[in-house]
């Protein structure tokens, strides 16, 4: 539904570009596809990387993992766990779900959601070609350090 | 030829790795290559007009408008802009990067540009309608609280460790892009 409206809007827009200056819009064709070639090779790399790593942390291994695991071991798997897997959302939330109703409780499952969301190991490369390896490797570690917090509020409200 | 081979020699060297796994784990090997499809085709539905974005925005916004509304003196404006840019997106973290350097080589300020990652990262607006479904309203909503003062933290903490030769070289690395 969302994609569908992103591709109207797009559509749109494209339109409206083509009507005002041809030339532009060629250009802005070009360049679109030009920086997506730039990164298609580390775009493949990550994918072939998700496949391997998915396929051996299914979903059931990964309950198994964090689903029995409490306290602060069971949040620092969930969030090395959580760090170095890359899961769409809509994977991902029926997952955490899953794991709470498994037992897992709030703040391993915040953690995990949280690093999930705000760290990528896989895709610290492609991060570095855009901002340099120093301000990958600090944002990362920043929000790795926050979604503890951001765990512990959850834990603290939501139990 | 040769260079696009060196380009893609870590893909291809991934690629035997999992084919050897296929060859000796067969089980694994398979679900491994149906995950890294299913990515695929996922990208494909959601990269092109994300690209395409990408580039009207770089051909149609000139560098003043950008700086305004997203420089280094833009205050709140950049701020709520770069939340607003994130949040309405759609499509995985990585897609976020070119679309990043754009917004840097267009001379938005980089905390603004990481509060956009960061938010393209964890509020995106489908994302959290999901979330709520799957989770609850209270579980997205605290996150969500939690998340808004974090993620601007993290970008200017990042900003702030980093220095001024450091940020010029991201510029000049966004501008070598695209040429």
């Amino acid at each position: 539904m969302f994609t569908v409206s992103l591709y109207v809007i797009t559509g749109i827009l494209l339109l409206i570009s083509f009507s005002r200056d041809r030339s532009k819009t060629k250009t802005a064709m070009l360049k679109a596809w030009r920086s997506f070639e730039g990164i298609l090779p580390q775009l493949l790399s990550i994918f072939i990387i998700i496949g391997l790593m998915l396929a051996v942390l299914s979903p059931a291994a990964i309950t198994s993992l964090i689903g029995t695991e409490s306290g602060w071991l069971g949040m620092l798997i969930a969030s090395v766990i959580g760090s170095i897997t890359l899961i769409p959302g809509f994977v991902a939330f029926p997952l955490a779900a899953a794991l709470l109703s498994a037992g897992a409780g709030f703040k391993q499952i915040a953690v995990f959601v949280s690093t999930l969301m705000m760290v990528g190991v896989i895709t610290l490369p492609l991060e570095i070609k855009y901002f340099g390896w120093k301000a990958a490797a600090v944002r990362n570690l920043l929000a790795y350090g926050f979604s503890f917090v951001v765990a512990i509020v959850i834990g603290w409200i939501l139990t | 030829m040769i260079e696009q081979v060196r380009r893609y020699r870590f893909f291809l060297i991934l690629l035997l790795i999992n084919l050897a796994i296929l060859y000796l784990h067969p089980e694994i090997g398979w679900q491994s290559l149906r995950i890294t499809g299913d990515t695929l085709l996922e990208m494909l539905a959601v990269l092109p007009p994300i690209f395409l974005l990408l580039g009207l925005l770089d051909v149609w916004v000139d560098r003043e408008a950008m700086m305004k509304l997203m420089g280094e003196n833009s205050g709140w404006l950049g701020i709520s802009l770069a939340f607003l840019l994130g949040s309405a997106a759609a499509g995985p973290l990585y897609a976020a990067f070119p679309i990043a350097g754009v917004l840097i080589r267009k001379g938005a300020k980089l905390a603004n540009v990481l509060i956009f990652i960061g938010a393209w990262s964890t509020t995106k607006i489908p994302m959290l309608l999901f979330e709520a479904s799957a989770m609850g309203w209270k579980f997205m909503v605290v996150r969500f609280a939690v998340d808004i003062p974090g993620i601007a933290l993290i970008a200017y903490a990042t900003e702030k460790v980093l220095s001024q030769r450091e940020r010029q070289d991201i510029c000049e690395q966004a501008k070598s892009e695209l040429q």
